[in-house]
């Protein structure tokens, strides 16, 4: 359904008299074959947004090549936009409109029918949940019914691809979650392929048969979140061991089976009563290590394993975890309208200065 | 110009004129503006309109209002597209197969059918206060009014697009109407001017399409004085939304 290769977006950003260039997207690989739920992971500012408007045609790339659903996306966009739905993160209808008008004339633009559009607008008014919405203000609508509504624009026209940008930003946990099902009713109820960007990891390890995780422009890792965390991380094991002398034999025996230090994740460690490491599919390891301590006559007081998240995934990929890289990117790359928005309004009073 | 594209553009304009008319303040402001002119300004006139070279007011005074009304009406369409762009409606259109001109000239024909309405009315009014023009100047008059309406709305949506802030872009308007209002003799003829003036005014386009307005409503328009006006308000119109067209299709946001 995607395959991408290469792809380059730079945009010129202007500080004062200094011009640079930044690399928000910089080569970027991508193949989403068809019927596939993939999660397009990464902190603000990684090229999601940007990675995803190249795809949807909506800015060309400055370099590399890519098909979606069948076409090229630079020599056939409009071929591209008549197959794909995209429900963007900033929002899709007019907030004085009418729901119901907005998403037949939407589905109007993709060459449809009034009586289809009306018709299968009110379907998906039903499927979303917004019965009795179709005549409301989008401006009275909450926030889970407006981004249910942005999804039926999405959908209208019956698109065989979704691409869904930071669809549950800014939803309260009981919208999202209902959201959520929405979104997993994408594939199930009409087959169709979805590519959903986030920063949401518990979104992406809910959400996705697979997961892309992109940083500062670049492809880090592309597999099952099962995959990604078995691969990099392991589970956490945590042994706590009351008798002081005996720490050092559970360092031991743990540091045997567990992963050596790298990247940003130290190897086996004392903390307190706690010996602590990482041991890839611990669940499988863990009998025979805790055969060989009692062999040794150590005395276990409590054990207990966590399943790697997607942080973890992260912070060895990139030595960082996602929320440090939330936090230190201030960037600008990842472009919503709204953060767009300076750049633009900055040159131009420069040029009026 | 297919019928898909017409088609187009109709959907868009159909939903613009929606909400417009759902905005019962800017349908009562549009129908306003040219009734207080006429009304409030036009008396002026009266007492100096042999001093002008004209033998009656309203003949003289409509055709420059008719202008105004197209030229600063259309220049502030771009404003309600901020805020369109603002909620992603820009987006949402963008991302269909509809073409990047139906985008624009859907919401062209919005602004260029309320300045219609606006035009109906101040002539309309005009004739009943005693304007004189034929019928066949009268409608030359409009339709050269709807082109340099046509032509600034599509500017104001491309310089909307462009700046994406009303704060950067209502100064912007501002310093291009300034010059617009003084040079294109709106208000008062440029002839009465010093010949420097004169001189200087002939440079903008405006001021040629008004001559051929007010000329056409006067009933003695010349060939070459129609032609400039003409071919000055087709040239704004095809370059500004050839303008307007390329930020729709960019938009890089």
């Amino acid at each position: 359904m995607i395959h991408a290769r290469g792809l380059v977006q730079t945009f010129h950003t202007r500080q004062g008299k200094k011009k640079t260039e930044v690399r928000a997207v910089d080569g970027v690989d991508l193949d989403v074959a068809e019927g596939e739920v993939v999660g397009f992971l990464g902190p603000n500012g990684a090229g999601k947004t940007t990675t995803l408007r190249m795809l949807t045609t909506l800015i060309k790339p400055t370099a590399g090549t890519a098909t979606v659903a069948g076409r090229d996306i630079v020599r056939e966009p409009v071929e591209v936009r008549k197959r794909i739905g995209y429900v963007s993160q900033s929002g899709s209808t007019f907030s004085s409109a009418r729901a119901g008008e907005e998403v037949m004339d939407h589905g109007m633009l993709y060459g449809r029918t009034k009586a289809q559009v009306e018709k299968r607008g009110k379907e998906l008014f039903a499927e979303l949940q917004l019965d009795g919405l179709w005549e409301r203000m989008p401006k009275t609508m909450s926030g889970g019914q407006k981004r249910r509504l942005d999804i039926a624009m999405g959908l209208i026209h019956d698109p065989t691809l979704v691409f869904l940008d930071e669809p549950t930003t800014g939803l309260d946990p009981q919208a999202r979650a209902n959201l959520w099902t929405h979104i997993a009713d994408l594939r199930t109820r009409r087959g169709a392929t979805v590519f959903i960007t986030t920063h949401y990891l518990d979104e992406a390890d809910a959400l996705s048969d697979r997961i892309v995780i992109i940083d500062r422009g670049r492809i880090v890792a592309a597999d099952t979140s099962e995959n990604l965390k078995a691969q990099v991380s392991g589970d956490l094991v945590s042994l706590e061991v009351a008798d002081p002398a005996a720490r050092t034999t559970v360092a031991e025996k743990l540091g045997s089976i567990a992963e050596p230090p790298r990247h940003g994740l130290p190897g086996v460690q004392i903390e307190g009563v706690h010996v602590r490491g990482r041991v890839q599919r611990a669940g499988r390891a863990l009998p025979g290590l805790l055969a060989s301590l009692h062999d040794a006559g150590v005395v276990l007081d409590a054990i207990e394993v966590h399943r790697p998240t997607l942080d973890d995934v992260f912070l060895t990929l990139t030595g960082r975890s996602l929320r440090d890289a939330e936090a230190g990117g201030e960037d600008g790359a990842d472009d919503g309208p709204a953060s767009a928005d300076p750049t633009t309004s900055d040159e131009m009073k420069g040029a009026l200065r | 110009m297919t019928a898909t594209f017409w088609r187009e553009s109709w959907i868009i304009c159909r939903r613009q004129l929606r909400t417009a008319l759902r905005n019962p303040a800017w349908v009562l402001i549009g129908i306003f503006q040219p009734i207080l002119y006429l009304f409030l300004f036009g008396p002026l006139l009266k007492p100096l309109v042999a001093q002008l070279g004209a033998t009656n007011a309203y003949t003289f005074f409509v055709p420059g209002m008719l202008v105004q009304l197209g030229i600063f009406g259309a220049f502030f369409a771009g404003f309600s597209l901020i805020g369109e762009w603002r909620e992603g409606v820009i987006e949402a259109e963008r991302v269909t197969p509809a073409s990047r001109t139906a985008l624009l000239v859907g919401r062209l024909g919005r602004d260029m059918l309320q300045l219609l309405v606006q035009a109906l009315i101040l002539i309309g009014l005009g004739w009943v206060l005693g304007m004189q023009a034929p019928l066949s100047g009268a409608v030359l008059g409009i339709l050269l009014t709807l082109a340099i309406g046509g032509a600034c709305a599509a500017a104001s949506n491309a310089l909307a697009l462009t700046t994406k802030s009303e704060d950067v872009m209502a100064p912007v308007v501002n310093v291009v109407m300034m010059p617009v209002l003084l040079l294109s003799g709106i208000l008062l003829p440029m002839t009465i001017g010093p010949p420097w003036l004169v001189e200087f005014s002939k440079f903008m386009p405006v001021r040629h399409i008004v001559d051929a307005v007010r000329s056409a409503f006067a009933g003695h328009a010349s060939l070459d004085t129609m032609f400039w006006g003409s071919a000055w308000a087709a040239l704004l119109l095809v370059a500004a939304v050839w303008w307007g067209t390329a930020t729709f299709r960019k938009e890089n946001a």
